[in-house]
């Protein structure tokens, strides 16, 4: 899934100090030009500090996202569904695993990205703050928040480092099967039983300020990101993704005759730009500081699996040593 | 064989659910792992391995569709606790690591060894399913295999655990195969040469594995297997593990999901 509303640090003139400045000049030459920069050459500090944090986040924000919809694959109705969401939740802790190593090949170990997250050091996307209350959270969760990872992933693919972009391509094609999945199950609950519909209406309004959030703080409020875009590790403001966003599903949630909770919520025709509620940025906050409500349930499952996992990663570790007696 | 007896019917009919319930109810477990795994590779290989029990389960049950019960999903989702015919094996939590690995281990060489002497089988639309299983399985076995003796071996710790692990489950892996009221007629008609034969050649198969494990298997004339599930009388977590299935199903039953 999922890869959105990534904080970004803000940039120290763009680049450390001791960057070297020809090699600096040779590297915005070659992004430019839109080549690829792969692992072994040279890059800015700064650059490899801020492709980490948004790899790594993406990544954690895999594994913590499977666990609202995990949690439904027990109840899953029927065996199709259950099977599709057991192969979508899979399909985003494969990714995960995907990440972490594109991560790695910038030098942090997955083993200390996953502390940091389980100390809470390191973000993941604030939605999975959320509880998944119903089935049909499920349902919403897979085809909208699917939907807005796509945008942002498509987009992030085409950025300049090689083993990310390249791990984002595989992860746009599967996640595009999520999207199909969770329209289905959406169209399902929204054309079903009036329990159905009701079901499928309470997650929507549920998870409508969730998925505003998605993208990020408004370009007016979140830090200078100009360098970070020059190095096209930021592909796309958080407000022209979320404009796309709603340009492409505002109109097929209300096709299917659902409600989204935005009174403001229209096309402008002026400007052709969606008018809506600004969404409360001080709750993002709040919630991504670690004040939402399953910030610590989440990190609690997270840390308790690593905990329980510790012995099995232990014995893989000298899997040919063996105590001997000595024979003198 | 394409048609059977009324007394085939009957033989074939309580043979496919109780391996079609534990296939159900193993991969329902199984799926539990997703993403609380020790290693990402470990959720992702024990989703895998539910998705392929849901799956073999799935056909099984369109079998007995076939034969004259409900749909699938009827069958899997509709039934009370006595009627499912699941062994207490696959009916336990998930518990630690080991645990499911054990079980994992246990069952499935059990469960690829009766795929084998199913593709055999007079009846046909069990040797063709058995044919496509057996092919699916053979992967779950090498996966089990690998982890048991790189477990059994690595320290002292996981040794422990795995051997602890291994006494836990044996008397209840026995329970597999729990004969049939129809034992006779699988045998005599070569539909399925029988629990019995079936047990047998599983000692024969796990035995070399635990040994090259550093494992120890509990002497068999000491473990008194747990029988009871074959004929509806299941252990206490299976009835909280129906409702947690059927939680979203029940809400509309007449609805379409």
């Amino acid at each position: 899934m999922y890869g959105g509303g990534y904080i970004f640090e803000e940039t120290k003139n763009g680049h450390s100090e001791k960057d070297d400045e020809k090699k600096l000049e040779q590297f915005e030459a070659k992004i430019a030009a839109g080549e690829k920069i792969e692992p072994s050459e040279w890059m800015p500090a700064e650059y490899r500090k801020q492709l980490i944090r948004m790899i790594e986040q993406h990544a954690h924000s895999e594994i913590i996202g499977a666990l609202p919809e995990g949690t439904w694959i027990t109840r899953a109705p029927g065996f199709r569904r259950k099977l599709a969401l057991m192969a979508k939740v899979q399909d985003e802790v494969g990714h995960a695993q995907l990440l972490y190593s594109a991560a790695e090949t910038l030098g942090k170990p997955r083993e200390e990205m996953i502390n940091d997250l389980i100390t809470g050091k390191s973000k993941y996307s604030n939605v999975f703050n959320y509880p998944a209350k119903t089935w049909a959270d499920t349902a919403v969760i897979a085809w909208l928040i699917d939907a807005g990872a796509i945008i942002n992933q498509v987009a992030n693919s085409k950025g300049s480092y090689g083993p990310y972009c390249r791990a984002l391509e595989r992860i746009c094609l599967e996640e595009s099967f999520h999207l199909k999945y969770g329209h289905d199950n959406v169209v399902f609950l929204a054309t079903g039983t009036p329990k159905q519909r009701e079901m499928v209406q309470e997650a929507l309004i549920r998870w409508w300020p969730p998925i505003m959030h998605f993208f990020g703080p408004s370009d007016k409020i979140s830090v200078h990101t100009e360098t970070l875009m020059r190095w096209k590790v930021k592909m796309a403001s958080n407000d022209d993704m979320r404009q796309k966003f709603l340009d492409m599903y505002v109109p097929k949630i209300w096709d299917l005759g659902l409600t989204i909770p935005d009174p403001k919520l229209k096309k402008n025709e002026e400007t052709g730009k969606w008018d809506y509620t600004e969404p409360d940025w001080d709750e993002f906050k709040r919630v991504i500081n670690g004040d939402g409500p399953c910030n610590k349930e989440r990190l609690a499952v997270r840390r308790r699996a690593e905990e329980k996992g510790e012995w099995v990663r232990n014995a893989l570790q000298r899997p040919t040593e063996k105590y001997t007696i000595p024979l003198a | 064989m394409k048609e059977l007896n009324d007394n085939q019917i009957g033989a074939v009919k309580d043979l496919i659910f109780r391996m079609a319930d534990d296939e159900l109810i193993l991969g329902h477990r199984n799926s539990e792992w997703t993403a609380l795994g020790p290693i990402l590779e470990e959720d992702i290989a024990f989703s895998s391995m539910a998705q392929d029990k849901l799956g073999q389960a799935h056909a099984m049950y369109q079998i007995l569709h076939k034969l004259g019960e409900a749909d699938p999903d009827t069958i899997a989702f509709t039934r009370d606790e006595k009627d499912f015919k699941c062994c207490h094996l696959v009916e336990f939590p998930i518990g630690e690591y080991d645990f499911s690995l054990m079980r994992h281990f246990l069952f499935d060489s059990a469960e690829a060894l009766r795929f084998e002497m199913l593709m055999g089988s007079s009846y046909d639309d069990l040797a063709n399913v058995a044919k496509k299983f057996k092919g699916e399985i053979k992967y779950h076995i090498m996966h089990a295999d690998t982890w048991l003796v790189q477990l059994g071996n690595a320290n002292e710790i996981s040794k422990a655990r795995m051997q602890s692990s291994l006494n836990e489950c044996f008397p209840l892996a026995l329970g597999i195969f729990e004969p049939s009221d129809f034992e006779e007629t699988l045998i005599k008609d070569n539909i399925f040469p029988g629990e019995k034969r079936l047990q047998e050649e599983w000692l024969k198969f796990i035995s070399p594995v635990i040994t090259s494990a550093g494992l120890i298997l509990p002497d068999i004339n000491n473990c008194e297997p747990a029988f009871g599930g074959r004929k509806g009388y299941h252990t206490e977590y299976l009835k909280p593990l129906l409702d947690e299935m059927t939680e979203v199903y029940d809400i509309d039953p007449g609805a379409e999901w």
